[in-house]
């Protein structure tokens, strides 16, 4: 019987071999510009007490409403004497703005990272269960359509009420909004991977179902997934500001950037600068972790990848 | 030839380029060929010969990364690589027409047909919105279309694809181009469709003069309908020449090798049909798919129906049927993919039928599939060593044997063992079905099917990997159910037919009987739709 050439021997043909998913991506600016700011952003949390900054809840009553870049002159006990200034100047209650905002990109970085990680996690468990178990999929989908027809915030607000305020109870309140959107995407990538006939060979195989759901579908939520996760990142720092703001997330005396915008707003007209440097730091964060994920979306979902 | 008219397609040293990175550095190299008024030329080879590179190349609709950079196309004697993109839009369906493979995507879905037609002459001929309406009903008539009046303001999706397909010739031909290109346009259809649009598409440039560069990877089809044929091999022209001379008597040896590869539609002498013991046979077994919602009306289509078959040891049943025949839900059915809605599966008398999950794990082992898509039975992501040993692991055999044994399977189905540790990317369409069929006899199963194994292989891998599917099967005296909607293959490697239409199996019995004298009706129709069957080929 004649072969194929290059059957035998070690050189297999290797043809269209998928490119590495993460290979490239340095030359996308978007990514570029997305994942520096986000590096920024946690240097910024993590350093923030080395960065020059005070006790960032320290309440001055005689130093108020100072304008960016005003300087304080200190008079230690023993008579000496420091000058600090105030870089974005102090808001209505003496207290230091730079080193609130500098603190707050701790609160909101770790609200926007926790809960992206967690509505994930449990969105794929719920995703994987009403993809592959048929008799389950039309309860589950139908609680999810319910869950997505509250708005978000009307939803947080409610967790919020029954919970104490406090990062956890924020968490999830954003978390379970994100659910739904996690949970249809995976179902819909289970629905269509499990009709591959990969799939339905390793069922002939006998392979039992867990496995195969870890091993043959699993993989294929990934790469879509860690798109979504970006997504879901940039709208939970979003909502736990507008949280804080509504003065209904994390209490004021913490100081992320909702809470320092909140307290801004009353002399917003007068003093800018309460309400200034933070939005632009939640903006920026914002914008810089959408860009990040629609860059990794163009590389990693071969849907919307531009075709070659 | 005869004297040759002057040709209305001339291509000339041709060289298409590809971008850096490809596996070749030209997709065509200096090929030329000329198609004249009224002739078909087919245009013959195997996936990546160029075929359809050369088509777009004519028609100007090659990427932008794939040029053209040598060589000349002369329509009507004008040269088509030196127009600027607006010229070759206003000569596309003016002078030079065509046809695709999927007429599923080839239409636009959210359009009337009739407006798809009248759109071509809207932009290409100076008409009023009468004489627009009098020309599409004129060429869906001629396209043996039925009723074109109430047929014109229908959308694609309502149109079977052999409707579809006329639709696009309609759209195509509506101009009376002097060159129609037709890139694999019946690949997609069943057969007995193929037939009537391949005579369709005779009679019509007969009519027209119309010169026509029919694209095929199907022998048969180039008997059918064939003046002249080019045949390509990775981008050149090996041989060229009359049709029937050049399938009787091919010159070159790959071309030859294509034609050998080629099976013939009548069935080789076998063993007698056996008496071994039946291993697997359905009772009225029917599977009944029930479509629709909540809200819209539920009603019950039958996929299959009281389908009553057998397998010996040993032994090849084919069941061959067109698209929508029930005959890939059997396979399905009797590898318990699906749960058949009535009847019984009998696996060596245990009923397998009603079994749910896990006591189907037993009859998992027996039973094993080998796909029709190469590229898609593999996961990409793992090796196809863990892809083969996967099963023996589920059921207990320890991965150092598993492993021990797949590279002996790898030897068997002819690749090397080494090769375990690569990623099914790194492999060819049929070195995946060998794959795949290793995978399968690492189960040790008894009963093996081929749900449309070589459908989508080129005629040469085709022939080898059948060849090791009947080589298996002696070895392993393995009951093989072969499904498959090629006659051509069936003949060749099955011992009986089942013939399947509409649900039902409305012909069963030994291969050579089956063929020799084709007891039903539909079995004739399905013989006599057979492209190329009155034609012995050379080689």
């Amino acid at each position: 019987m004649s072969t194929e050439p290059a059957l035998l021997a070690d050189g297999a043909v290797s043809a269209q071999r998928p490119a590495n998913l993460f290979a490239g991506l340095a030359r996308d600016w978007g990514v570029v510009f997305g994942a520096v700011v986000i590096l920024v952003m946690v240097a910024i949390g993590v350093g923030a007490p080395l960065l020059g900054t005070v006790d960032p809840s320290e309440i001055n009553p005689t130093f108020r409403n100072r304008v960016p870049g005003t300087e304080q002159v200190i008079r230690r006990a023993d008579g000496s004497t420091t000058t600090y200034r105030h870089w974005m100047g102090t808001d209505s209650l003496g207290r230091d703005v730079y080193s609130r905002v500098l603190y707050g990109a701790r609160i909101s970085l770790l609200v926007g990272a926790t809960a992206a990680a967690i509505s994930i996690a449990i969105g794929l468990v719920i995703g994987l269960i009403a993809g592959y178990v048929r008799w389950l999929d039309g309860v589950i989908m139908r609680f999810m359509d319910g869950l997505m027809a509250i708005p978000a915030i009307l939803l947080a607000l409610a967790v919020v009420s029954l919970f104490r305020a406090g990062i956890l109870s924020v968490i999830i309140a954003i978390v379970i909004p994100a659910i739904p959107l996690v949970v249809r995407l995976v179902r819909a990538i289970v629905l269509s991977v499990r009709e591959e006939p990969y799939v339905e060979a390793a069922i002939m195989t006998g392979t039992p179902t867990t496995l195969l759901l870890i091993r043959h579908v699993l993989p294929n939520t990934i790469a879509p997934l860690i798109v979504q996760g970006t997504f879901v990142c940039a709208s939970a720092i979003l909502l736990e500001a507008i949280l804080s703001f509504l003065g209904v997330g994390i209490p004021p005396d913490t100081p992320t950037w909702g809470n320092i915008i909140a307290e801004g707003r009353g002399l917003f007209r007068v003093y800018p600068h309460n309400i200034f440097f933070p939005g632009v730091c939640l903006a920026l964060t914002v914008l810089a972790v959408n860009m990040l994920g629609d860059g990794l979306r163009d590389r990693l979902d071969p849907k919307l990848a531009k075709r070659v | 030839m005869m004297n040759t008219p002057a040709p209305v397609l001339d291509v000339h040293g041709l060289t298409v380029r590809l971008p850096g990175g490809a596996d070749r550095r030209h997709a065509v190299e200096n090929i030329s060929f000329a198609v004249a008024p009224g002739e078909i030329v087919c245009m013959v080879g195997e996936s990546g010969s160029g075929k359809s590179v050369t088509a777009h190349a004519v028609m100007g609709l090659l990427p932008r990364e794939v040029t053209a950079s040598a060589g000349r196309i002369l329509l009507d004697g004008e040269d088509l690589l030196k127009k600027s993109p607006a010229e070759l839009r206003r000569l596309r369906g003016d002078r030079m027409a065509m046809i695709f493979q999927e007429p599923m995507t080839a239409l636009n879905p959210v359009m009337r047909v009739g407006e798809q037609i009248a759109e071509v002459l809207a932009i290409h001929a100076d008409l009023d919105e009468k004489a627009r309406r009098a020309r599409v009903l004129d060429i869906i008539a001629a396209v043996h279309l039925p009723e074109p009046k109430r047929l014109i303001d229908l959308y694609p999706h309502q149109l079977s694809g052999g409707q579809r397909q006329r639709i696009m010739i309609a759209a195509a031909l509506v101009l009376d181009p002097d060159l129609l290109i037709a890139d694999e346009p019946t690949t997609a259809l069943d057969v007995t469709t193929q037939a009537q649009i391949l005579r369709l598409i005779r009679e019509l440039q007969l009519r027209r003069n119309t010169g026509v560069l029919f694209i095929t990877h199907d022998f048969g089809v180039v008997a059918e309908i064939a003046d002249r044929v080019v045949v390509m091999q990775e981008g050149r022209v090996v041989e060229e020449g009359a049709a029937a001379a050049l399938l009787r008597d091919p010159r070159d040896d790959y071309t030859r090798m294509l034609i050998r590869a080629v099976p013939s539609l009548t069935p080789p002498a076998r063993e007698p049909v056996s008496t071994a013991p039946v291993v697997l046979a359905t009772k009225g077994m029917s599977k009944t798919f029930t479509v629709g919602g909540w809200f819209t009306g539920r009603h019950d289509v039958a996929a299959v129906k009281a389908v009553d078959l057998y397998v010996r040891r040993g032994e090849t049943l084919g069941v061959v049927g067109e698209s929508g025949s029930g005959k890939t839900t059997v396979a399905r059915c009797i590898a318990r993919l699906i749960a058949p809605s009535e009847g019984a599966i009998l696996v060596e008398d245990a009923d397998v039928a009603k079994l749910g999950t896990r006591a189907l794990r037993p009859h998992r082992r027996r039973v094993q599939v080998v796909f029709q898509d190469p590229y898609r039975s593999l996961n990409p992501r793992r090796t196809v060593g863990e892809s083969i040993v996967e099963g023996p692991v589920n059921f207990g055999t320890p991965r150092a044997a598993a492993f021990a044994r797949a590279r002996e399977l790898m030897r068997l189905v002819g690749l090397a063992p080494e090769a375990l540790g690569r990623f099914p990317h790194q492999f060819s369409g049929g070195q995946r079905q060998r794959i795949c069929i290793a995978r399968a006899l690492a189960m040790q199963p008894e009963i093996l099917i081929a749900d449309e194994a070589v459908s989508a292989l080129d005629v040469s891998v085709q022939a080898q990997v059948l060849e090791l599917i009947d080589d298996v099967r002696r070895r392993f005296e393995l009951a093989v159910l072969f499904i498959t909607h090629d006659l051509r293959v069936a003949a060749q490697i099955c011992h009986r037919i089942a013939v399947m239409h509409r649900g039902e199996v409305v012909e069963e019995g030994p291969t050579p009987q089956v063929f020799g004298a084709p007891a039903h009706p539909y079995t004739r129709a399905l013989f006599d739709a057979a492209p190329g069957r009155n034609f012995a080929f050379g080689a």
